[in-house]
């Protein structure tokens, strides 16, 4: 019996264990260490958007003095097109012509070929060196361009309706009959939409540093959203097998999903393997903008039936999301989640994969599902002004609850929707009069959303020190505060201080597989784990502590941090602590620890409801979100402070979105604003307090009712800024961002 | 190019290093310098993660040149914090969940404690404009502009 009598630690506001190394500068991110001996790597990249490589020529790069190794597509392991080979939901026949171009380059800023040399600038001066000659080809940039008949083709092996086709998969769900749920409805509303590619903009640029002995152990440092899909990634397209890899995580500096997949690590493991020198690549901020991420772009159309009195009776989405050079956008979380707040009986929801001249899409937070739901949230928002319906509640009237058949399949069991909703209603903002300034327009706008979730395999080891505290290691690179999480999860279960625990996360080579950083799943996941790690170690406690009182085990309790007989029955004895159990050890058994590896199941899903106060310079055309309300279901906040810093940090990534995010490219199919100057990410003088609230309907299927908090705040953001503007000046915006010149345009448009 | 020999101060103790004429001071604080602290987001002047103090004036060292700390004296992230006593900054954003994946955290506390400098009672707007040069992609600012705040009214408080 494990007595747990109060909530100490957790929902404490307790300090993370990394945090002093954070704030004092010595926390190891990716670009932070160096080997003896070591060199540096860079790459060669294509100019051009679309061009077929008719050769390589890299022999003047090899003569530069200082130079150690070239490698070049030949290098890397080649995935045929005919088969798929997946790892996680990535194809490592894309991923081998992502990290390096084979047949074709297919973005500016594609890797053609990669150099190590004994200084960055040898190694920068011998990729100028590297002759390539090109056939350029027409390229597509655009989704209306990308899918025209005529469309310049990237992938002749990729068919749709039996053609060369630049739509690389689709992707449908279906609930009902929409045609005769249109039927039914007395009105019904169909726009359609379009938003840019954003970048998820982490900070810390992709660095890698990489040994390879001359037996083929090989050691990568690096960040990454998951060193064991690091590895993986490594072992496939380096043909190292991965007992031979060990990928330590770095501490990341920001992830979004974008740091989900590899891009420097196989390179310079081959420039390793070919230099017999540890190899350094950092990324420049301007490769990151040219090469990696970002999510799609997107143009979507829904249609929503509903009659008079509110009852949506239909609905249909399209969305068409690029995926960049090679397939792969997220379709699912667009398709799959728009709908999913809502009870409603007949949906369809389409989505298609669109490839186009840029680079190749990676995750971003909730990956689609901000927008699917910026259309229909949008949507919504004209239909309860058409009705004159307050938009919460319409939403009410609509939402999903226990019991409710999600248009993407399960069967939701208790959620918190309704209850997002509710407090949105109740809260001080909503009821808040909006100000009035010359030129100025103010409005406000609600909108809501969902993201999946997710579990996967997980590993836990929990060990008790010799003198009686804790160390948990845990496979998920922490790029939020789960381990001042788990450290309160643990803490609260032993009944200790939550300063006695130690959390790290364990490399590929101390720690069983756990899947990546990403889907919401790592709190989720490792809460699980822990848990049923640390109550392991609670029997083993037991069980000591009834053989030194010689009675039997069920006749002792673990509560507060010591064993205790369960009652005077049992037998009279001073409560034995865990740091006496633990100095007891080598004498009642051995070393006391567990570890735990799960494929853990009952992630479920997430909702938030948010309301956005805009206020509009109308001779500027300058947008500035005034006051910003997120509440979310977030099960159960275990660090209240990093649910409420997920929340404001997906806010603000959303009014970046809404505003000012995007890519400018100019009339050669480049880039134009490749860095954080021109890519105009919020700044803390954009904003304003991001207040939060955090409703807690605790998820059943998990021990301490956890939910993935990380995701859903973005989804809800644009739709609610969109609304907002409408509010403030009457006009819809169908497109994004909404930057001073679109605004203006609008503004200035004749009626 | 012969490298060029810098004698400097740096957190108060005196430092020397060899660089290369076009290195950035944040080359040499990161290699020969060892002094990681201070990050490279961008090497434009546009993300602030490599911000440091040039005789107390705030600056990105990745648009200093670093044969430019000849004789100056330059404070960085590590020299932020009084052996194991911690900066009210520093234990601050610890307390309050000011950072989240860490890599501005440097910048943004060299930033802050600039402002306090000079500003011991600043208003939320000019918290705001000031570290409007640090960029941060976790915390959607909230929590460290509060931070700020904070330790202003504290570092008040325990100045009277």
């Amino acid at each position: 019996m494990n007595v747990v009598t109060d909530n100490k630690w957790i929902g404490q506001r307790t300090i993370r264990p990394d945090g002093v190394d954070k704030v004092t500068g010595r926390a190891a991110f990716a670009a932070d260490t160096n080997m003896p001996g070591m060199i540096w790597g860079k790459v060669k990249r294509s100019p051009h958007p679309h061009a077929r490589i008719k050769s390589i020529d890299i022999s003047k790069a090899e003569a530069l003095p200082g130079v150690k190794a070239v490698v070049t597509a030949r290098d890397v392991v080649n995935f045929p097109v005919d088969k798929s080979v997946m790892l996680g939901i990535q194809d490592m026949r894309w991923m081998c012509r992502n990290v390096m171009a084979r047949e074709k380059a297919l973005f500016p800023g594609h890797p053609i070929a990669a150099v190590a040399a004994t200084t960055e600038a040898i190694a920068a001066h011998a990729c100028e060196l590297i002759e390539v000659e090109y056939e350029v080809l027409p390229w597509a940039i655009e989704i209306d361009d990308a899918i025209k008949p005529d469309a310049p083709i990237l992938h002749e092996f990729l068919k749709f309706e039996g053609k060369p086709s630049n739509i690389a998969g689709r992707q449908e769900i279906k609930k009902g009959d929409v045609a005769q749920g249109f039927a039914e409805a007395e009105i019904v509303i169909e726009r359609s939409f379009a938003t840019r590619p954003v970048h998820q903009g982490y900070i810390e640029p992709h660095a890698c540093l990489i040994s390879v002995a001359a037996d083929n152990k090989t050691t990568i440092w690096s960040s990454s959203q998951g060193q064991f899909m690091v590895r993986a990634m490594t072992a496939y397209l380096t043909g190292i097998p991965q007992s031979d890899i060990r990928a330590i995580p770095a501490e990341i500096g920001g992830g979004f999903g974008g740091k989900t997949i590899v891009y420097l690590e196989p390179l310079a493991t081959l420039l390793a393997k070919k230099s017999g020198r540890p190899v350094k690549m950092v990324m420049t901020r301007e490769e990151v903008m040219r090469a990696t991420g970002p999510t799609s772009g997107s143009k979507s159309t829904v249609k929503i039936g509903a009659r008079k009195d509110g009852t949506i009776v239909a609905a249909q989405g399209t969305f068409y999301l690029q995926a960049g050079a090679l397939p792969g956008s997220p379709i699912r979380g667009a398709v799959g989640c728009s709908f999913s707040p809502y009870d409603i009986p007949n949906v369809l929801s389409v989505g298609f994969d669109v490839l186009s001249n840029r680079s190749k899409v990676a995750a971003y937070r909730a990956p689609g599902a901000p927008i699917g739901a910026y259309a229909v949230e949008c949507v919504l928002d004209e239909l309860a002004e058409a009705l004159k319906m307050d938009p919460l509640e319409l939403r009410l009237k609509n939402a999903a609850r226990q019991g409710t058949k999600a248009a993407h399949g399960p069967v939701f069991p208790r959620i918190g929707y309704i209850e997002t909703l509710e407090a949105a209603k109740a809260h001080p903002h909503y009821a808040a009069p909006l100000g009035q300034a010359p030129g100025k327009r103010q409005g406000r706008g609600v909108a809501s959303g969902f993201w999946f979730n997710a579990g996967g395999e997980s590993s836990a080891q929990v060990n008790i020190t010799e003198d009686g505290n804790v160390v948990v290691t845990t496979g998920h690179p922490d790029i939020g505060g789960s381990r001042a999480a788990i450290a309160n999860i643990c803490a609260e279960l032993l009944g200790i201080d939550y300063r006695r625990v130690s959390v790290l996360i364990g490399d590929t080579a101390t720690i069983g597989f756990s899947n990546l950083t990403g889907g919401s799943r790592v709190l989720f996941a490792s809460a699980m784990v822990v848990t049923q790690s640390t109550d392991k170690i609670i029997a083993t406690l037991r069980d000591r502590a009834a053989k030194i009182w010689e009675i039997d085990p069920d006749a002792v309790k673990w509560e507060n941090g010591a064993a205790h007989p369960v009652s005077p029955n049992a037998g009279q004895f001073e409560p034995l602590t865990l740091a006496e159990l633990a100095a007891k050890a080598p004498q009642m058994g051995g070393p006391i620890g567990a570890g735990v590896q799960l494929n853990t199941e009952g992630a479920e899903g997430g909702f938030g409801t948010h309301i956005c106060d805009v206020e509009v310079d109308v001779d500027l055309g300058i947008v500035r979100v005034i006051r910003y309300t997120a509440v979310q279901d977030v099960g159960r906040a275990i660090h209240p402070s990093y649910v409420e810093g997920q929340m404001q940090g997906g806010v603000a990534q959303g009014i970046g979105w809404a505003l000012n995010e995007e890519y400018i490219y100019n009339k050669d199919g480049k880039v134009d604003n490749p860095g954080f100057l021109d890519y105009r990410m919020p700044v803390c003088s954009d904003l304003p307090m991001l207040d939060t609230v955090m409703v807690e309907v605790p998820n059943p299927k998990h021990p301490q009712g956890v939910k993935g908090v990380g995701e859903v705040p973005l989804v809800p953001v644009m739709a609610a800024v969109a609304n907002a503007v409408h509010n403030a000046l009457g006009k819809r915006f169908c497109s994004l961002p909404m930057s001073p010149p679109t605004v203006l345009e609008v503004i200035e448009a004749k009626p | 190019m012969a490298k060029v020999h810098v004698t400097t101060t740096i957190n108060d103790e005196p430092a020397e290093y060899l660089c290369e004429p076009n290195d950035t001071m944040l080359d040499a604080l990161r290699g020969p310098l060892g002094l990681t602290g201070s990050k490279e987001g961008c090497a434009s002047g546009d993300c602030g993660a490599c911000s440091v103090l040039l005789d107390d004036r705030l600056v990105c060292s990745c648009l200093m040149l670093s044969v430019e700390a000849e004789g100056h004296h330059i404070r960085t992230i590590e020299g932020m914090a009084h052996g194991d006593k911690l900066h009210p900054l520093q234990q601050k954003f610890l307390e309050t969940a000011a950072l989240q994946c860490g890599i501005c955290t440097s910048g943004m506390l060299m930033a802050s404690a600039a402002l306090l400098q000079k500003n011991s009672q600043p208003s939320e707007e000019e918290v705001r404009f000031w570290l409007a040069g640090n960029l941060c992609r976790c915390t959607g600012y909230d929590k460290i502009v509060r931070a700020v705040l904070e330790t202003a009214e504290e570092m008040r408080g325990a100045a009277q």
